[in-house]
């Protein structure tokens, strides 16, 4: 037998480090080839990571949430053969410089004292990275020691409280001063039952912020931060829009995807959009570079269980309105069930935004920078509307949209909705070359 | 003196369960009355710890000087030891001790009465003492009356056939030493008695030397018996006494089953000590028994209502530091506060060459406790201090037990020259509920040994710097 340490590979596009997102394998487990043994998460996809061979799992290191460079080990298997480990050879050291030399000894004296130095080789030590990974906090188990100072085991035994009952917030669920003064607080003043159904809910749960979750706070955060946004709000007449998709829906043929509003969304940006440039692309702000492509790659963000993500359709200006509409419905299942790959998750130039059935009266999106726009579609709702005179039942909808107001100026912002407002409330334009 | 005195807090002992249990009494405010028929100081301050340090001191000193020619120190002669004068030395910090004690009883007003206390029930007592007997009664009664040397029915005590109590006031060095027990108390004073020059052979019953500490704590121990001639027969049975004329043997049954002799010129055995439960009316106090022990729990309370007993008296570890600790305590209790032995470990030190240490959980302990360990270790030969002072080539290292999942520490031992000057550290990281990341993050001055504990917790965190 013998041991590998298998490394993280290079998942290309220049990434350098990932984040574990959730082991697949635990120490001990037996794999086959090809098993995945490693969900990462890179600045752009979460990638499965397969094993190279078949084995045994030894040792894994890090913990999710540990980011961990290109090329560092991360999981050492038992297989067949000879194997190919690594193993960094520590030789010891001493604490002064002169460690290395041996005391001087009475020469003729037996040394049975060296045999017995410890080498590092019996150590006992395992040698985990994940070792200085925090610690989570963990409940104390039924019959398990509070722990405590002596000076807080002394306080609770003046206030005559038990530590067993109260929970400790530091690490390994140590008691602080606080922790008893926060459990003071909460008691009851008299020993008067509280109502099951009534009583009062106490601690706050810890919730780690990694993979995905990291990565929206993060993209969010980078947005809002740098990104001065500029919101425009612009209500559109969608009932001819929705005779259309609602005719097409009838007579769509039974491999055709059923029509959303998001496919004639994604039509009109394709007509728009060229007629305003400065809305599409990307913006380097540290470069002081606009980066304009000539397609248009657009994102849609999609809510998945895990949290946003943005899978792209590239390369729109090719394709039909069914094509466009298998596409979407291709790349949200990929998303949802997290198989969508690092391609189908980057690379937008522009993104909608839609909440559906729920989108509310108004929204104010986030730009997924470092693009320059997005467009968020709100609600469909029949209003009464005034027409020639007449109050009329129209169905209506609003666009809530924001604008990198570095880039796009309010005027040329308002342009771009007006156009789509116009395609949107005369369909038939949108198919008009 | 036939007028009964009555009091609030009655101590049985003047030990340092006892004097420590009535000084603090006394500085309670309680009425308190300390019963000693020995001179105050108990058997660790007159006959055990203190003594047995110093002797172990001055033999270290004086072997020291025979080995001191690799760092430049060469005598002219052969040096020689004077065991009445060391003797001497050592009654005097004794006595420095005793006035002591002495001293802080009458600063907490604690009156203490001199002679044997006997219990007629569980509240009164008769002292005879020197003016005559002397009846108290007490609200409440400390028990801490102590220990003494276990016997060997094979062999008595007396004459040739010593306890501890005998080898620390003897009077001339015993030119052979025979050992009966390979605990710490008969390993310390064979150690100290080999290196002032006795031919030191003992006899153990069981399979291995002090066998309280794990095989790895004692190791070193064994290789310095070894290299010092210091023969150790185990899993040998001590049959009884050889007298041939003015010659001595100790007769024995070896492993093999022979029947073996080893002639020697005094014989100590220490083979562990027993409670004092007898002679002083304790089947009169109606308190429960736990095997040799007072039956107590938590807060030292025994069956009956108000009477307390702590250390040696209620179990092992028999250990002066307990049973301070448990002295302290009571007295508080008595004083109306709330207060219970919590503490998460009593230290354990053995003075051997080179010395162990032992806090909280060796690593077979944690593991029987179901926990998943994590195990550091550091060797004292990789560090400089050690080497500094010749400390560095006898085997020794620190070792750290933690929870493989929080880190908690659990267990913390030494073995090596001074380490017992760590068991301080290692007790209170204990104590605070440290982890692994606690010790490690606290700088540790250099050069001193104390060095090697955040060095061991690296070591059980993967990354130790120096090894």
């Amino acid at each position: 037998m013998g041991k590998f340490t298998f490394k993280l590979p290079d998942i290309g596009e220049g990434i350098t480090e990932a984040e574990i997102a959730t082991w697949r394998v635990a120490v001990g487990d037996t794999v086959k080839e090809d098993q995945p043994l490693v969900d990462v998460l890179t600045e752009k996809a979460a990638v499965e990571i397969p094993s190279p061979y078949a084995g045994k799992v030894m040792e894994l290191k890090g913990s999710p949430g540990d980011f961990v460079p290109v090329g560092s080990v991360m999981v050492v298997l038992e297989i067949a053969g000879e194997g190919a480990v690594e193993e960094p050879a520590a030789a010891p050291a001493a604490l002064a410089p002169a460690a290395k030399e041996k005391p001087a000894k009475p020469a003729a004296a037996p040394a049975p004292m060296a045999a017995s130095a410890p080498a590092p080789a019996s150590t006992p030590a395992p040698q985990t990275a994940a070792a200085t990974a925090p610690v989570p906090l963990v409940p104390r188990s039924e019959g398990e020691r509070p722990l405590a100072t002596p000076a807080v085991r002394q306080r609770a035994r003046d206030l005559g409280i038990q530590l067993s009952y109260v929970p400790g917030s530091g690490p390994a669920g140590h008691i602080s001063h606080a922790d008893l003064d926060a459990f003071i607080a909460r008691k009851p003043v008299s020993g008067t039952a509280v109502s099951n159904t009534r009583q009062k809910r106490e601690g706050v749960e810890q919730i780690k912020v990694i993979g995905l979750r990291r990565k929206i706070a993060e993209a969010m955060q980078r947005s809002k931060q740098r990104i001065p946004h500029f919101a425009y709000v612009e209500e559109v007449d969608v009932t001819e829009l929705e005779a259309l998709r609602t005719h097409l829906n009838n007579k769509r043929k039974p491999d055709q995807a059923k029509l959303s509003l998001l496919p004639f969304l994604v039509l009109a940006l394709v007509r728009a959009v060229p007629d305003h440039p400065e809305v599409n692309g990307t913006f380097d702000d540290e470069a002081g570079i606009v980066h304009r492509p000539s397609a248009l790659h657009i994102g849609i963000a999609a809510q998945t269980p895990n949290g946003l993500v943005v899978p792209v359709i590239r390369h729109a200006e090719t394709l039909d309105l069914w094509q466009i509409a298998a596409e979407i419905k291709r790349l949200a299942e990929a998303a949802r069930s997290g198989k969508a790959s690092r391609e189908e998750l980057s690379g937008s130039s522009i993104t909608i935004s839609s909440l559906g059935p729920m989108g509310g009266i108004v929204s104010t999106p986030v730009i997924n920078a470092p693009e320059v726009a997005i467009v968020g579609v709100n609600k469909m709702i029949e209003r009464p509307m005034v027409r020639n005179g007449q109050i009329v039942t129209r169905m209506m909808m609003n666009l809530s949209s924001s604008f990198d107001h570095r880039i796009v100026d309010g005027w040329n912002a308002a342009e771009f909705i007006q156009h789509i407002k116009r395609l949107f409330e005369n369909p038939a334009t949108l198919f008009i070359d | 003196m036939s007028k009964t005195i009555t009091t609030k807090v009655l101590v049985i002992g003047g030990g340092p369960g006892g004097y420590v249990a009535a000084i603090r009494a006394g500085q309670l405010g309680l009425d308190t009355i300390l019963v000693e028929e020995d001179r105050l100081g108990g058997t660790c301050l007159l006959r055990g710890c203190i003594p047995s340090k110093a002797l172990i001191h001055a033999a270290s000193k004086f072997n020291e000087l025979g080995h001191a020619g690799n760092i430049g120190i060469k005598l002219d002669g052969a040096a020689s030891f004077d065991m009445s004068q060391a003797v001497k030395w050592k009654d005097g910090i004794t006595g420095k001790l005793n006035s002591g004690v002495t001293g802080l009883l009458a600063k907490a007003k604690v009156r203490t009465v001199s002679g044997r206390a006997v219990f007629s029930d569980a509240k009164t007592c008769t002292v005879e003492t020197a003016e005559g007997p002397q009846t108290i009664k007490a609200e409440h009664v400390i028990l801490a009356n102590g220990s003494k040397p276990a016997e060997l029915k094979s062999l008595p005590f007396g004459g040739d056939v010593i306890s501890s109590t005998e080898a620390l006031s003897l009077s001339e060095l015993p030119k052979r030493l025979a050992i009966v027990g390979a605990g710490y108390i008969g390993l310390e004073l064979g150690i100290a008695f080999a290196k002032l020059g006795s031919e030191v052979t003992v006899v153990e019953a069981q399979e291995r030397i002090l066998p309280l500490y794990d095989a790895e704590l004692t190791r070193p121990v064994e290789h310095w018996l070894k290299k010092n001639g210091v023969t150790v027969h185990l899993k040998s049975m001590t049959t009884g006494l050889g007298k041939k004329g003015k010659s001595l043997s100790l007769q024995y049954h070896s492993a093999d089953g022979k029947s073996q002799e080893i002639p020697c010129d005094k014989l100590l055995v220490t083979v562990g000590r027993r409670p004092n439960t007898q002679g002083w009316g304790l089947e009169n106090m109606a308190v429960d028994m736990v095997g040799p022990f007072v039956k107590v729990d938590d807060q030292c309370r025994t069956s009956m209502r108000d009477v307390w007993a702590i250390g040696d008296l209620v179990g092992e570890p028999m250990l002066a530091h307990k049973a301070s600790k448990q002295g302290e305590m009571v007295a508080e209790i008595i004083a109306g506060h709330k207060r219970s032995f919590d503490q998460v470990c009593i230290p354990a030190v053995c003075f051997t060459e080179p010395e162990i240490v032992s806090a909280g959980l060796s690593p077979e302990q944690a593991k029987a406790a179901g926990h998943q360990v994590k195990i550091g270790l550091f060797p004292f030969a990789a560090s400089g201090r050690a080497m500094s002072m010749e400390a560095g080539v006898d085997g020794g290292f620190v070792r750290v037990v933690a929870r493989a999942d929080n880190h908690l520490v659990l267990g913390i031992q030494a073995v090596g020259a001074h380490v017992s000057e760590l068991s301080g550290e290692f007790a209170h990281a204990l104590e605070m509920g440290s982890r692994l990341e606690d010790i490690a993050g606290t700088i540790h001055a250099h050069p001193t040994l104390s060095e090697a504990l955040p060095e061991a917790s690296l070591a059980a965190l993967g990354h130790a710097l120096h090894i």
